[in-house]
This record gives structure tokens, C-alpha cells and sequence, in this order.
């Protein structure tokens, strides 16, 4: 079996990317490279296009090990990875709207992100004026006696994100969910070419709002890589605890809110109030209750404010004086378990296959954390533990959760801790030419996958992944056989980012 | 459950003083709202939150609004799940092209008096996603807005300012109608 590294000789080697290798190679091992993920072998991390060629992110699961192919495309099209892969149809829909690139033997076609209506197509390659008329969007059939369709969105009932939602039911019963996205479409990558690195790390923060820390970290990171800067210390240490204080509130809030949709609300004003607490020390101690716009290309844009660890210390200790009869009370509640067990099963092969990141591929047994399987700093250097359970039901999404919260508790105490004194930030060097760099970072959501190519210190070309690309097909699949009432528990505990995904 | 409940019976209330109505706001929807006649609303609105292109920051506020430090509901201002149910439609984000249509239709479905509050600094003129081949713009590009609370997103103390700016602006004029 050849390893990546095996791959990467296949192919020319790209100077100045860090800090995993960029090879191009041609068409044949471009079409391996799918068969290999095919069957299991690697992990598609990510696939996006340029005007003229195509990249695929691609990590060994055995070794850890990651590399990026790409592939020239002269002609305007690529061989089709999710002909072979699923994963990647989206992608690929994705790269032919943006870029005009298609994907050759796809046996999905049709658009995704483009509802004609931006007036142009192509946007990001050969610009071409758009159809006259906007083309009926083909949802995929579901025949049979007594099946009936629910349209539900973009505008939805609760106040939450827009998309489509098109279930084919018969009776109480999903026999088919399809998803239609695209509706939160800002062309951010578009925006992103051409922009200086303070420009690109704000639109990257205002990419998928609760993930704001994660994606200025997986951005300022990759632009680190490419520029080969080191960081300080203290900024090291600083982004961590931001982070980690991102990634409390998004759990506190969530496990709330999936009670709250199994019609608990006593879980959802207790975990309410707790998420509210730790947005309150966000703000008492970084001046902003999302933690926006605080970490940069650099470092950290300010420092911890005076007495903002002591308040932070101060919510967790009341954290942990109330959380546990929150997790007593869901754990003994019969009608909620009722709920929530046997819900919304994502089998461990299907998490494999898709490689679903954070808590929906750790629930399902696949153990990938960024912070522990690529080991960034300052996480190589903290003591904590990545739950993994094999259920795959709403539960297990919510007992992941559950000890994260207090893995994210312990980490934030060791932070504060050892919190280094020094710089927290350094000035950014213009660097060489050309530049590319690439990072990975664990949200509260799963890995976020930031690939740049600077120039001249300005940004030539940006890619940002959510992990919700990878996790949002599995929310199809999930539902099926489950009753429509089920559908918000387990799209709630699934919680995917529309504007993340729709950039 | 027992506990929790007996519990919540001693301790103190977690529910903050309201802040005063923003000057601005209430400057702002005095422009708004003219001198038109408007039915009484027994200081109470419903608000249907749509979503027309944000990062989802502004939603993440907007849900805070119901937790138990500021509690909307005690002022009579309640999140409805239909356009038709609401008085108030309280729009985010850069309206994005692939959501215009489903804006406008959301507003048409709103029965009269109606009105628009875009919350955020995407929705007063598109923010930093202004000029994407992607974006409209500002809310009021496709349907017209009485009252703007900006902010990257607004903390939930300013939106509860700019909609008791509402609410009273609302009684004040069914009062003198």
C-alpha cells in the first residue's frame, strides 16, 4: 500500500507551501488518489478549485500524515473525485459554479451554491452573463404509494440560519431529506482575492458567526505557515483560551438547545444562562462577547484585560457548581432520553467514510481532533482528554458534548495557569513573492481548514472549509426512518453552519 | 428536576434592570413612523426574525434576548415562528441575491402596520460583504427599514434599547392617533 509520501515523489513539488507538501501531478494520479480515498485509505480534507486548476487536501488516518495535490486543468475540467468518493459531490458542484471547472464523470451536476441569481456565472473564473431565466432546481425523486413531500425554508420558524429542507414522508416516516443550500452564499472567496491579511482575517472571522475565533485562528495560522512566522508565547497561549472559551459556550448553548427541541426548556434556561455567563467573561476580559476580531495574522490584536482572569476563573468555578445537576437532571429524565437514544443514527462507517469532524464524528467513533491528532501549540503541551463514543444517536452527540465542556473547563484552568508573560504580538513581514500555507484548526464544530496563496504579502487566492461540508450530507442520511417530529433533535444536534458553508 | 425547581424558588431572579430606550432609536423612528396613525398595539409586538444572509454573530444575540438576564418576553415582545403573525419583522445580514426574493416575500406575507428593524452592520449597508458579486446590500436595498441597531453583532443591551425604542414609539403614537 503506498503511503502519501509515496504519492507526493509522484508529482512536482511546490516550493513555499507549508508546512505539509503541495505536489501537482497529473491526471493518473489524481484519479488514484480518488480510488485510494474510495477505499478508505485516506481522508478527503478538502477540494476547491482555482481559475485553472483544482486541489484536493488528503490525510493518512493511520499516520496523521497530510498533503495537497492539485491538477492542472487546461481544458477546463478535472476527473471527477465523487464519482468514486461521495464526500467530494458537493465540493465539486461547488468548484464548477465558482470557477467553471467541471468535474468529468460526475454523475451530479447539477448547481449548488448558484441559484441564478448573481447575475453572473463563474464568478471566480471566465465571468459569463447568466441564463436568462432561472432554471427549476431538479430535487432528486422519491416514488412510491402514499409518500408525501414537506417543503420547509429558507425562511425557517425559529430564528435561526436559511436553507431548504425538501422531506419525502410517508406517514410519520422520512423515506428521503434533501438538502438545498447556497442561500447565505457572500462570495467570500471572492472578496478574499486581492485583500491584505487585516481585511482577509476579518471576513474569515465573520465567515460562521459562533465559530469567529476558530476561523481568525485557522486563518492567521495558515498565513503564519506561508510566511513561516513564529508567534509569541503568550499569543500562543491567548488564542487557546479564546477557543476554548468559544467552544463552552457553543456546547453550553447547544446541549439546551436539543432539550429544548425534545420540548425540555428547564435544560435550555439553565444552559441559557450558563452560556450567557461565559460570553459575559468573553466580554469582561477581550471586550467583545463573541471574541471577534481578537486574533490576527501575528498574535492577538489585545490582551487579556485587567481582572479578566479572575472573572474567567469565576464563571468556571460556577460552571462547575452548577453543570453537574444539568447533566444529573438530562441524564434521568426518562421522556427526554426517550427522545433522544436510538435517534438520528450515524453509523461509525458512514462518519469513517465522510470524515466528519468534532462531535458528530466522535460520536461516532471516529476519534479525529485537531488539537490532539496535529497536535498545535499550545495543545501539545496541555493535558487533556478527546471523548469518543460509537453510538452515533442524538445522545451520544450530546454526552460528546458534555465531557468537552468539562475537557474545555480543565484546559482553560491550565491556560490561565501558565499563561506565559511577554509579546502577544509580532509585526507581520511582507514576505517573498509567492507564499502558500495552509492550517487546521478545531472548532467547537469540527476541523476548520483554512489554504492561502499569498503574494506580495496580499492574498492571490483563499480557501476556507467548515467541517459542516462533510457533516451536512450525514444529516440526510441520519433522518431516514426517523419521524418528521425527530428531525430538529437531530438537526440540532448536529448543528451545521449554513453561512460557514455557503461562504 | 424536583430540586432544581425548589432551587430556583430561593434564589434570587437572574432577570436584569431594562436599559433605557437608546436616544438615537427613538430619534431615528421618530423620522420613521412620520406622523402616520397607528393602531394600538397594547405594548406588545411580535417579532419574526429572518435571517437574509448573516454569519449567524447576530442570530447568536438575538437568541440571547430570551435567556433568563434579559427575558424580552416581560416587555410583551415575543419571536413568532409565521410573517403572519408578526408586527415586526427584525431582519440581519447583507441581504445576499440568493435570499432577496425569499425577503421580499417574507415582507409581503407581514400583515400592515408593519415594521423592519435590521439588526447588525451587515444589514445597514452590506459591512464588510459590500460590493461581493454575491450581495445586495443594506436591508433597505429591498424593503424598507424604520429602525437600524448596529453592531458587529449588537450585544442583546442594544438590541433591547433599540426595540423598547420601538415600543414606545409605537404607544406614543397610538396614544396621540
Amino acid at each position: 500500500m503506498p503511503s502519501l509520501i509515496d504519492l507526493t515523489l509522484e508529482g512536482r513539488k511546490v516550493g513555499q507551501h507549508r508546512p505539509w507538501p503541495r505536489v501537482v501531478v497529473d491526471a493518473s494520479v489524481w484519479i488514484f488518489a480518488a480510488s485510494e480515498l474510495a477505499h478508505g485509505r485516506w481522508s478527503l480534507l478538502g477540494l476547491w478549485g482555482e481559475p485553472a486548476a483544482v486541489h484536493m487536501a488528503i490525510m493518512d488516518g493511520q499516520t496523521a500524515e497530510i498533503a495537497v495535490v492539485s491538477l492542472d486543468c487546461p481544458d477546463r475540467t478535472f476527473p471527477s473525485v465523487g464519482k468514486h468518493h461521495p464526500p467530494a459531490l458537493r465540493l465539486e458542484r461547488t468548484i464548477n459554479d465558482l470557477f467553471g471547472l467541471s468535474a468529468e464523470g460526475s454523475p451530479d451536476a447539477r448547481p449548488w451554491l448558484d441559484h441564478d441569481r448573481w447575475g453572473v456565472r463563474f464568478p471566480l473564473g471566465d465571468r459569463i452573463d447568466a441564463l436568462p431565466k432561472a432554471a427549476p432546481y431538479g430535487f432528486l425523486a422519491a416514488e412510491g404509494d402514499g409518500l408525501h413531500q414537506i417543503a420547509v425554508g429558507p425562511v425557517h420558524a425559529g430564528i435561526i440560519e436559511p436553507g431548504h429542507f425538501r422531506f419525502t414522508a410517508s406517514g410519520e416516516t422520512v423515506v428521503r431529506l434533501e438538502q438545498r443550500l447556497g442561500y447565505v452564499h457572500k462570495g467570500i472567496d471572492g472578496l478574499m482575492t486581492g485583500a491584505s491579511l487585516a481585511r482577509g482575517v476579518q471576513l474569515a472571522g465573520r465567515t460562521s458567526g459562533d465559530s469567529t475565533v476558530a476561523y481568525a485562528y485557522a486563518f492567521s495560522r495558515a498565513a503564519e505557515a506561508a510566511l513561516g512566522l513564529v508567534v509569541p508565547d503568550r499569543a500562543v497561549f491567548l488564542r487557546a483560551l479564546l477557543a476554548e472559551l468559544e467552544r463552552l459556550a457553543n456546547h453550553l448553548g447547544d446541549i439546551g438547545a436539543i432539550c429544548n427541541d425534545a420540548s425540555f426548556a428547564l435544560m435550555h434556561a439553565h444552559c441559557g444562562v450558563l452560556r450567557e455567563s461565559v460570553l459575559r467573561a468573553a466580554g469582561a476580559a477581550f471586550g467583545h462577547r463573541l471574541m471577534r476580531d481578537i486574533i490576527v495574522p501575528g498574535g492577538v490584536s489585545r490582551d487579556i484585560g485587567a481582572g479578566g482572569a479572575e472573572t474567567i476563573q469565576a464563571t468556571l468555578d460556577n460552571i462547575r457548581l452548577r453543570f453537574p445537576a444539568l447533566v444529573e437532571l438530562y441524564d434521568n429524565t426518562a421522556s427526554l432520553q426517550d427522545r433522544t437514544v436510538d435517534t438520528g443514527m450515524l453509523k461509525p462507517p458512514l462518519a469513517r467514510q465522510y470524515a466528519a469532524g468534532g462531535y458528530v464524528g466522535r460520536a461516532s467513533g471516529r476519534s479525529f481532533d485537531a488539537r490532539r491528532t496535529l497536535a498545535y501549540p499550545p495543545y501539545d503541551a496541555l493535558r487533556f482528554d478527546v471523548p469518543v463514543l460509537s453510538e452515533g444517536d442524538v445522545n451520544a452527540r450530546v454526552w460528546i458534548r458534555i465531557r468537552e465542556v468539562e475537557q474545555s473547563i480543565s484546559l482553560i484552568e491550565q491556560i490561565l495557569s501558565r499563561l506565559p508573560e511577554g509579546l502577544t504580538r509580532k509585526e507581520v513581514p511582507l514576505g517573498g513573492e509567492v507564499r502558500e500555507g495552509m492550517a487546521i484548526v478545531e472548532g467547537f464544530r469540527g476541523d476548520v481548514l483554512v489554504w492561502l496563496r499569498l503574494r506580495n504579502g496580499l492574498i492571490e487566492r483563499c480557501h476556507m472549509r467548515d467541517p459542516s461540508w462533510f457533516q451536512w450530507p450525514l444529516l440526510e442520511a441520519v433522518i431516514e426512518n426517523n419521524i418528521v417530529a425527530d428531525f430538529p433533535l437531530c438537526n440540532k444536534s448536529f448543528n451545521c453552519s449554513y453561512s460557514g458553508h455557503d461562504l | 428536576m424536583r430540586k432544581l425547581l425548589f432551587e430556583s424558588v430561593f434564589r434570587q431572579p437572574l432577570t436584569e434592570r431594562a436599559p433605557l430606550p437608546d436616544d438615537a432609536a427613538v430619534a431615528e423612528l421618530a423620522t420613521a413612523l412620520g406622523q402616520a396613525a397607528r393602531r394600538r398595539l397594547g405594548r406588545s409586538l411580535s417579532i419574526r426574525e429572518v435571517d437574509a444572509g448573516s454569519c449567524n454573530g447576530c442570530e447568536l444575540e438575538i437568541h440571547a434576548l430570551n435567556n433568563a438576564y434579559y427575558d424580552v418576553e416581560r416587555f410583551g415582545l415575543r419571536f413568532v415562528a409565521s410573517p403572519r403573525h408578526a408586527d415586526v419583522l427584525m431582519v440581519t445580514g447583507p441581504v445576499t441575491k440568493n435570499m432577496r426574493e425569499a425577503l421580499e416575500r417574507t415582507y409581503h406575507a407581514t400583515p400592515n402596520p408593519k415594521w423592519v428593524v435590521a439588526v447588525g452592520d451587515c444589514a445597514r449597508n452590506g459591512g464588510c460583504f459590500a460590493g461581493s458579486y454575491a450581495v445586495v446590500g443594506g436591508v433597505s436595498e429591498v424593503i424598507p427599514v424604520d429602525l437600524h441597531i448596529p453592531g458587529c453583532p449588537p450585544a442583546p443591551t442594544a438590541m433591547l434599547q433599540g426595540l423598547l425604542a420601538l415600543l414606545e414609539r409605537t404607544d406614543a403614537d397610538a396614544v396621540t392617533s
